[in-house]
């Protein structure tokens, strides 16, 4: 089939590969800045296609229910909400994190706390990162700064909830979502049969044939010994996918005497302003995380090493910062630059940022 | 080649759509585009914008400052944008609405009485094509026929026997200038 280039907005795009992909499920329910994913799945009507379930919920509540129960059973489900919705579904994200079961999540985020503004935001990467719901659990957590990565991680989210039976949370914001540019959609695949959910979730729970045992998923175990062991097996995956699934992405470093950190749209905003202070001779690096959980820490480690000091930039008052801090081990001062409340900074706004901390020898 | 465009004026005047016309011109003709809407209350009334970005190369930035072009549809986009037009750069505005016309002299400035013209043609609703016209003869950018394509991609079918009459509002646009 012939590569077809489409200009869509982010969130429309989301649905689109959601399609192709062949997922099962998506139970949504409608918040801006992302309602037109559950929209643009309604016009595409795929239920009289390949026969995904569009469904929308009750409440985000419901949503995220029927995406642990869909994911019980081994099929491709998934749920989208913004910020305030994403906080209701917690509950279900921990439950569905415990029961290490393959699902994809994706919060377009916008201006809290509370009910906020429906304007672009980041201030939900501690609550994407470092929990959110109760208990020890990750998610894995892609950052999409383009429509093309937000089409694309939707197979990508996918394919790693599978590989690691483990909730996917796609944490864009209302500038990916809302933005139209270029995509190219992936090709169609078809829907799994029974068969192939049987060979590849032997876990899941589709109705018991005489030949095993029956399969049982909870995430209550009232035995302490067992529910440790039940912890540390998460914790050992969780290991293994930081050592395998770290993934960023560098602009500039080679020769970077200063170096900006930032994801998803912010990473762009930070790129042009990078280009201006080239353009002034000031050599300034960007380092974007496309994974913030596992975070690459690594990378950061090898640049902060050489550099004259870190810019975080991010749409809050200060999250993935900590990380930096934490990875860069002291070796060179991390700055803060962010707008918090729906405000984007312009690429000026940057360059005046990085003047404030920092006066480059001429 | 960059452009770096940005289209305002009050929600309801086919700002977001222009811009959106414009991106999709953009696509026939094998550039990157990015089209980065306000999305807020703003589509219900009150100021709209959006910015349009047409490049041969990969667009970093889809939130700018500064602008190559702005296509002005009201007073409080001109008081808001004038001053973020680049040097050099072009200032397209319609006096229809306009009490304070721009100021600047170091910025090339065209006046494009497109309300006029709309009314005259009876065919209100053709009001950003004309200035579309207007822009596209002004900046190049793209081809007609581009936008014709463009067009015909996001006009439902049952609004395509509206195509030629957006035709013939951007070529009024065009020789407006």
């Amino acid at each position: 089939m012939e590569e077809e280039i489409r200009l869509m907005k982010g969130n429309e795009a989301v649905a689109h590969a959601a399609i192709r992909y062949g997922v099962d499920g998506y139970f949504g329910y409608p918040i801006t800045p992302q309602s037109e994913i559950l929209e643009t799945l309604e016009e595409l009507m795929p239920w009289d296609t390949t026969g995904m379930v569009v469904l929308q919920a009750e409440s985000e509540v419901a949503a995220i229910n029927m995406v642990y129960g869909g994911a019980s059973t081994g099929k491709a489900v998934m749920t989208s909400s913004s910020s305030p919705g994403i906080s209701l579904k917690m509950e279900g994200i921990s439950y569905v994190a415990a029961g290490e079961l393959p699902a994809l999540i994706i919060n377009c985020m916008r201006g809290g706390p509370g009910l906020g503004t429906i304007q672009p935001s980041q201030a939900d990467y501690f609550q994407a990162t470092k929990g959110g719901g109760h208990g020890d659990y990750r998610l894995i957590v892609l950052a999409p700064a383009t429509v093309q990565e937000m089409a694309d991680f939707v197979g990508l989210g996918f394919d790693l909830a599978f590989k690691y039976r483990n909730p996917v949370m796609m944490l864009a914001d209302g500038v990916v979502g809302q933005m139209m540019e270029k995509v190219v959609l992936p090709p169609y695949r078809p829907r799994r049969t029974a068969e192939q959910i049987a060979e590849q979730c032997p876990w899941a729970v589709t109705g018991k044939p005489a030949t095993r045992k029956p399969n049982v998923l909870t995430t209550l175990e009232l035995d302490p010994v067992l529910m440790e062991k039940h912890n540390d097996d998460l914790q050992e995956k969780y290991r293994i996918i930081s050592e395998n699934e770290v993934r960023y992405q560098e602009y500039y470093t080679d020769d970077c005497e200063y170096l900006i950190m930032a994801f998803g749209s912010v990473a762009r905003i930070c790129l042009k302003a990078i280009e201006e202070l080239r353009k002034e001779g000031v050599k300034v690096g960007l380092l974007r995380p496309i994974t913030l959980w596992p975070f690459p820490s690594d990378a950061v480690e090898r640049l902060a090493s050489k550099v004259k000091g870190i810019i975080v930039a991010e749409l809050n008052a200060g999250q993935m910062i900590e990380d930096v801090m934490l990875a860069s081990k002291n070796v060179t001062p991390v700055y803060h630059f962010g707008r918090t409340g729906g405000i984007v900074p312009d690429p000026q706004e940057v360059i005046d940022s990085f003047y404030n901390y920092f006066t480059p020898e001429p | 080649m960059k452009e770096e465009i940005i289209i305002a004026g009050f929600g309801g005047q086919g700002v977001l759509s222009m811009g959106k016309i414009l991106a999709y011109a953009g696509l026939m003709q094998d550039l990157e585009v990015t089209w980065m809407p306000s999305y807020g209350p703003e589509q219900r009334g009150g100021t709209a914008n959006v910015t349009v970005i047409l490049s041969d190369e990969a667009i970093s930035s889809p939130v700018l400052n500064k602008y190559d072009t702005a296509v002005i549809l009201n007073q409080q986009s001109l008081d808001k944008f004038e001053p973020k037009v680049k040097p050099g750069g072009t200032l397209i505005y319609d006096p229809y609405s306009i009490h304070h016309a721009p100021t600047r002299t170091d910025i090339n400035v065209v006046a494009v009485p497109a309300m006029e013209a709309t009314l005259e043609m009876e065919s209100s609703k053709a009001y950003n094509m004309v200035l579309l016209g207007a822009l596209l003869k002004t900046r190049g950018l793209v081809e007609v026929e581009a936008v014709m394509k463009g067009l015909k991609k996001t006009l439902p079918e049952r609004h395509h026997h509206l195509l030629p009459m957006n035709r013939n509002a951007i070529l009024k646009g065009m020789e407006l200038v």
